[in-house]
């Protein structure tokens, strides 16, 4: 091995640019070679996204039906609300099955802040996204410390615990929960009485935005601090990462686009009450893309949205009118067996990550 | 006449009511390969988990570059310039060998891209350069060491603790692992090493430091040590002691 | 608020607590013996519920007598799914937390909904049983018989659980291959046999409660979600893995929750619970007996 003095050794680099002067040697055109490469294979990740999101701009022009319209903008949804998720259960590794209360306040915050203050769902979405992810640093302070299985039930009893408290305060309805005024068609108020096409943009615009954020974190720094700590957090201590303060980031992040999903699903239904945007159910279907598509990749929650979310709906109305059950039967079939044939998720039929081999 | 880099003074660390460190005084000096030895259950652990910053000592104060360290926590001392590796390799097995790195070189390179040119670098120094996109956790036990070795050295640390990382190796791996040490060494780096393997290490340290019982026993060069009757009476004694 | 409707609220808690810790232990169980949390066990719940209105509306058996055939029925049940479906799940290779989780969350939904496709979603009750209906008064506190009958199965229970974990070779089984399974198949221990029993033991606890419950509940296909949301903070509060743990922390969350139900509204009443679960695990991040 040829032994090579490096400048770099203690002293931080000042230049954006690594630094190869005029004793370059074969090694630093090779480590050039292999930035390049690297950064090759992130920018086709970008055209991948880029390709995606053109076709799903495209679709809704091809398909007219409105319920089929409505799929689309609840699977967009759900990508992105997955992939918030993602951010910290995947990335970070904390497994929160509370999210609803995030996704509750960003629907109650820009609601309340429409139908009692005339704001716009636009401004609301920043104010619930904002207080979602004050919420969420102000539990994370209590809550980092426990783990495993502890950190879980801790969201979900902050999940019910927010539940119950909207279902005894009147000023946000109740159990009635709140209906949306209707209006003419505006973007500034986010209502269009019939037409789904802006909803569905407007979702197409969440889920790529999430995936724009999961992707620059991917290649960030914060990436490989909550990798590394969801890996080994004392090895990584030992690296200089401090544990909790990634942690936070990570939950403020998530949260935030958690609860913008949110303020969006409440506009888009005009209604909203305390079971249907606040229950551990639903907390739990937040995660289900993430855990079924591959969780810690960056297309797991896309693609886990892609598959389950139209065969709910599609098993929900041929089937499941009735109350037979039978919609359940064939979406809890489903899940167990993807859960069970492929546990790293759908991405490892397209060769994902590298996936670890030990079970941990 | 070099510089004192670390300075450990008077540490006492208790777990309970077992004493694992008492009253340990030493120091080293900057650029050296200190060696710390002893028999099983000396305590060489728990001081090098000390110095790391796992956990505080229970009395005493430990002092680096002059600068008392003594309550600061491991991510702190990391970016002072200490950084260490596991006895237990503990790589991010999600991660590919040259993310492993990357973790470490964020350290002093805020910029990903940066980060990732000094991974390269250190990988290459480190011999791991043709597995660097590979999943860090299909590494061969001797290369996981090196792996962990190479994460530590790219928060380009001023102080290197390692430990037992040259413990079972072949006879071939062990002299890679003894001219890679040297090599780190050359740059200026200074060593700590935890070891067992008496052979392997005594040629390379320039002094070193033996625990007993959780005291030091002797300190001083190695081939005075290697004759110091106490030095022989408590690794003798430990194998009749066997825990 | 006088000291016999203390009396009673603390009774009628306890009675209940009981109940609780009797489906926490079951979920305790299977977690302390192979890291896996059972997310369908609110279906659990609601299968043995079923089961008993099953056997009644079919022999006409007082439910009382039904029970054991009901824990009958639900230990093989919950052997049944731990050889059909979780031993897949503990092959996973990566994840095998998260796996485990949605592999028994998808379980849980496709048991509601073979609920609701055999039994439709109507809610059933049970009037028939020589305890409906019929109260024990203790010096001014009244304890229906249907849940006392519950609280004494539940002693019951435990007593025979501390027998079959310290007292037994099967009992020493499940503690050693939580401990090491690996080491435990070189003794020849089959770890697959260990952790169905474990299942079976688990569901056949649930059982016991279900069948208790459907004298007193109504029964329907959603009946076991809030139960099973009780049992998750329960266990958690107990520490998982710990079965006396999940005792004392199901005996606190009935006082609480009776407690909470007549402090707060009783649509609050979980509130109690929730806030108390909080505040044990700031202080004991482990719960209170947890040592995993």
């Amino acid at each position: 091995m040829a032994s090579r003095e490096t400048a770099s050794q203690g002293a931080t680099a000042t230049s954006s640019e690594p630094h190869i002067g005029l004793r370059a040697t074969h090694q630093d055109i090779d480590h050039e070679a292999s930035l390049i490469a690297f950064a090759r294979r992130r920018h086709r990740q970008v055209a991948i996204a880029a390709l995606a999101a053109v076709i799903f701009a495209l679709l809704p022009l091809a398909i007219q039906d409105v319920y089929l319209q409505n799929i689309l903008v609840l699977t967009l949804m759900y990508a992105a609300l997955s992939q918030s998720w993602n951010i910290l259960g995947g990335y970070c590794g904390q497994i929160s099955l509370g999210h609803a209360i995030y996704f509750g306040i960003g629907a109650y915050m820009s609601t309340l802040l429409y139908t009692h203050a005339g704001v716009t769902p636009w401004v609301g979405m920043l104010a619930g996204g904002a207080f979602a992810a004050l919420v969420a640093l102000a539990l994370g302070y209590p809550f980092f410390r426990l783990r495993g299985h502890y950190f879980t039930i801790a969201t979900i009893v902050v999940a019910e615990t927010g539940l119950l408290l909207v279902l005894n305060w009147d000023f946000a309805g109740g159990a009635q929960g709140v209906q949306i005024p209707y209006g003419p068609d505006s973007w500034a108020h986010l209502q269009f009485a019939r037409d789904k096409l802006p909803y569905i943009y407007l979702a197409l615009g969440l889920a790529v935005v999430s995936w724009l954020v999961t992707f620059v974190i991917e290649g960030s720094k914060w990436g490989y601090w909550w990798r590394a700590v969801k890996d080994n957090a004392e090895a990584a201590e030992s690296l200089g990462v401090v544990v909790f303060r990634s942690k936070m980031a990570a939950a403020a992040l998530s949260a935030f686009f958690t609860a913008v999903g949110g303020s969006f699903y409440a506009a888009f239904v005009s209604y909203i009450d305390p079971d249907s945007v606040m229950g551990f159910q639903f907390s739990l279907l937040i995660a289900l893309p993430a855990v079924l598509g591959g969780i810690g990749t960056l297309w797991g929650p896309a693609l886990g949205a892609l598959v389950l979310i139209p065969m709910t709906e599609l098993t929900r109305s041929y089937f499941g009118g009735s109350g037979s059950g039978i919609d359940l039967i064939i979406y809890g079939v489903l899940i167990m067996v993807i859960a069970l044939a492929r546990p790293e998720g759908l991405m490892s039929l397209f060769g994902g990550r590298p996936a670890a081999r030990r079970g941990r | 006449m070099s510089a004192k880099l670390l300075e450990v003074r008077n540490v006492t660390r208790r777990f309970g009511g077992l004493v694992a460190n008492s009253d340990v005084s030493l120091e080293v000096a900057k650029g050296e390969i200190l060696g710390l030895i002893g028999p099983n259950g000396a305590g060489k652990s728990t001081l090098f988990n000390l110095i790391a910053g796992l956990y505080p000592p229970t009395r005493g104060n430990i002092v680096f570059a002059g600068r008392d360290i003594t309550r600061l926590s491991a991510p702190a001392r990391c970016a002072l310039g200490i950084a260490r590796t596991f006895q237990v390799v503990r790589s991010f097995d999600s991660m590919s060998v040259i993310e492993n790195v990357v973790v470490g070189a964020l350290m002093r390179h805020a910029g990903a891209r940066q980060a990732r040119y000094k991974a390269l670098e250190t990988l290459e120094l480190t011999g791991l350069l043709a597995r660097a996109d590979g999943p860090a956790v299909e590494l061969t036990p001797p290369e996981k060491r090196r792996l962990e070795i190479a994460r530590a050295l790219a928060t380009e640390p001023e102080l290197l603790l390692l430990d037992e990382a040259l413990a079972g190796l072949t006879p071939s791996e062990a002299r890679e692992g003894v001219e890679l040490v040297r090599q780190i060494r050359d740059r200026g780096i200074t060593i700590v090493m935890v070891e067992h393997v008496m052979e392997v290490v005594m040629p390379l340290v320039d002094r070193a430091v033996v625990l007993d019982l959780g005291k030091v026993l002797a300190q001083g060069l190695p081939n005075e040590l290697v004759r110091d009757e106490r030095v022989i009476e408590a690794y003798l004694g430990a194998r009749h002691r066997a825990a | 608020m006088t000291l016999q409707s203390l009396a009673q609220i603390l009774a009628s808690g306890l009675l209940m607590g009981l109940i609780y810790a009797l489906i926490a232990a079951g979920l305790s169980l299977i977690f302390g013996l192979m890291d896996v949390v059972n997310f369908a066990h609110g279906e659990f719940l609601m299968l043995a519920m079923y089961a008993t209105f099953g056997i009644v509306v079919a022999t006409a058996l007082d439910p009382v007598l039904a029970s054991p055939l009901v824990v009958g029925a639900m230990f093989v049940v919950g052997a049944f799914v731990y050889l059909a479906v979780i031993r897949f799940a503990m092959r996973a290779r990566t994840n095998v937390g998260m796996v485990q989780v949605f592999a028994t969350f998808g379980l849980g939904i496709t048991i509601r909904g073979l609920a609701q496709h055999v039994f439709t979603p109507d809610y059933r009750s049970i009037q028939t049983s020589f305890l409906s209906g019929r109260t024990l008064d203790l010096g001014g506190v009244f304890l229906p018989l249907p849940q006392l009958f519950g609280g004494v199965l539940s002693c019951v229970s435990f007593v025979v659980l501390y027998f079959i974990i310290r007292r037994t070779d099967f009992g020493r089984a499940l503690e050693a291959t939580r401990e090491d399974a690996g080491a435990v198949a070189l003794a020849g221990i089959d770890k697959n046999r260990v952790f169905a029993l474990g299942w079976g033991l688990g569901a056949a606890l649930v059982g016991i409660a279900g069948s208790v419950m459907a004298i007193f509940y109504y029964i329907h296909p959603d009946v076991g979600t809030p139960f099973a949301l009780i049992a998750y903070v329960t266990v958690a509060l107990g520490g998982f893995g710990s079965i006396f743990g999940a005792l004392a922390a199901g005996l606190l969350v009935g006082l609480v929750e009776a407690v909470s139900a007549t402090l707060f509204s009783p649509s609050m009443k979980a509130i109690g619970i929730y806030a108390v679960y909080l505040v044990v695990v700031f202080f004991r991040p482990r719960g209170l007996f947890g040592n995993l």
